[in-house]
């Protein structure tokens, strides 16, 4: 299969709104309908070993933003001349790049982070959203428009990731973002009155229940069954 | 379109050069500060073996420098206790001296940094000795600084990190919870031999009536094994400087 087959068709008008209704499309698709973990269930890796708390949850969405967006853009641009032989290796090259910067930049401006997020960085490179995006919609699309798709599907990946650590992260270690929830509830209704942490939730069978109860939750609203 | 070998070949190599210049660029601007970041976490983890680590991240950079000059003094000894100034014509340092390197020399060729835990600018009231340690986990390197009260016996403390360790299993030496089973340990047995502290198989037992055993990991018994062998064998590398700041404190409480 060649890079030409995936081609998609697209009206070509004149001067297309900078935000048209199929732009949008774009962007938000992914949130629900398509959206890369509940409904294709790809990067669950990733979504069940950093979520136990909120901050690197929120510091590994904020980079799987920045890969996807732009490796869909930068792939996107070099489609007409990337070689169809060795298009793999070249969004490899592409993906493995960006992730090297990000992991650069957490290294020298969050090191705690860095030390914390560790292996899961540089695992972008293999998140299946990453690659998935490439080939089906960059590769065959405008600059901008591959932007707005990856923004789509890494916002999709993100807000999934950042509710699940939300609950892992309150019933977990009975805090959010760091604050102490279930002290300051204790606090209010007096010293007998103590909440329990959960130890299941801090481990990654904990992601898995939250997912499964989010993904549950969805199809039972949008009535999506696999084919 | 089928594209020729010689496009195909051109392609990769300009790609590879654009990529790698811009790779390389990056660390070259980024370096400076990655070494500052990473001789701050350094200061952190020594600390870290003798305050709680909530302190520790409440203090900004800057305080963690200064806590760390006011508190943190520091020698370099030699596998039979003796301070060792220079090596091969070259001043030593504590601060200096890469724990990982020395690990590939044969022991008895290894410098032993020893941080010194004292009272706020005053290095003669000795809190605890801070002896940094590596060793090797399931997956990769691990490394911790062990803090010993003046008794040389007791464990004061422990930070341990690790390059790769399993996530949610061996990776949890790095975690308070863990760590603060060695505190009020003892490396002698009664009757004054060397034993340390050892991490059982096996999780959620009490320990604390047996002075050399803490509880083990679930799940990470082979991370578990790398930190036994890692604090016995450094323990055993530090012994006659532990013996030796045993026998003076002996002298001096006669």
């Amino acid at each position: 299969m060649s890079a030409e087959t995936i081609e998609k068709a697209i009206v070509k008008k004149p001067a297309e709104a900078f935000l048209s209704k199929r732009r949008k499309k774009l962007v938000t698709d992914p949130l629900v309908d398509e959206n890369p973990i509940t409904i294709q269930v790809l990067g669950i890796c990733s979504a069940l070993a950093v979520t136990t708390q909120l901050k690197p949850t929120l510091v590994m969405a904020i980079s799987v933003i920045f890969v996807v967006a732009m490796s869909n853009f930068v792939i996107s641009l070099m489609r007409n001349t990337i070689p169809a032989r060795v298009r793999i290796i070249v969004q490899l090259a592409v993906v493995a790049t960006l992730v090297t910067l990000v992991s650069e930049v957490l290294k020298a401006f969050a090191y705690d982070m860095y030390k914390e997020l560790s292996v899961f960085v540089g695992l972008i490179i293999t998140n299946c959203i990453v690659m998935g995006r490439l080939e089906a919609f960059a590769l065959g699309n405008k600059p901008y428009d591959s932007v707005l798709d990856g923004l789509g599907s890494a916002l999709g990946y993100s807000w999934i990731i950042l509710t699940v650590a939300f609950f892992r992260e309150l019933w977990g270690s009975g805090s959010v973002f760091g604050l102490p929830v279930f002290d300051t509830i204790s606090g209010i209704f007096g010293p007998d009155f103590k909440l329990a942490t959960n130890g299941l939730m801090v481990s990654p069978v904990g992601a898995f229940i939250i997912l499964g109860l989010i993904i549950w939750v969805q199809r039972t609203k949008t009535g999506y069954v696999e084919h | 379109m089928q594209q020729s070998n010689a496009y195909i070949i051109t392609f990769s190599v300009i790609l590879t050069v654009v990529l790698g210049l811009l790779l390389s660029g990056t660390a070259q601007v980024l370096g400076p500060r990655q070494q500052e970041a990473i001789a701050l976490d350094k200061k952190k983890q020594i600390l870290g073996a003798v305050i709680s680590g909530e302190e520790i991240s409440a203090m900004s950079p800057q305080e963690v420098n200064q806590y760390y000059e006011s508190h943190i003094g520091a020698t370099v000894v030699d596998i039979n206790g003796k301070e060792v100034t220079e090596k091969d014509g070259v001043a030593v340092s504590a601060e200096n001296v890469d724990v990982a390197k020395n690990y590939k020399l044969p022991a008895e060729d290894r410098l032993y940094p020893v941080f010194i835990y004292h009272e706020e600018g005053d290095d003669s009231k000795v809190k605890s000795y801070i002896l940094p340690l590596y060793g090797a986990g399931l997956w990769d390197a691990i490394w911790g600084y062990l803090a010993l009260d003046t008794d040389m016996n007791t464990v004061g403390g422990i930070t341990m990190a690790h390059a790769g360790e399993t996530p949610g299993l061996g990776a949890r030496i790095t975690t308070p919870e863990v760590q603060s089973r060695y505190s009020g340990k003892e490396i002698f047995n009664e009757s004054g031999e060397l034993v340390g502290v050892e991490m059982q198989k096996g999780e959620g037992k009490d320990y604390s009536s047996e002075p050399h055993k803490i509880d083990g990991m679930s799940g990470a018994t082979i991370t578990g094994t790398g930190v036994n062998n890692m604090v016995k064998s450094y323990l055993s590398h530090y012994k006659a400087y532990i013996e030796s700041k045993k026998s003076s404190q002996a002298v001096a409480a006669l």
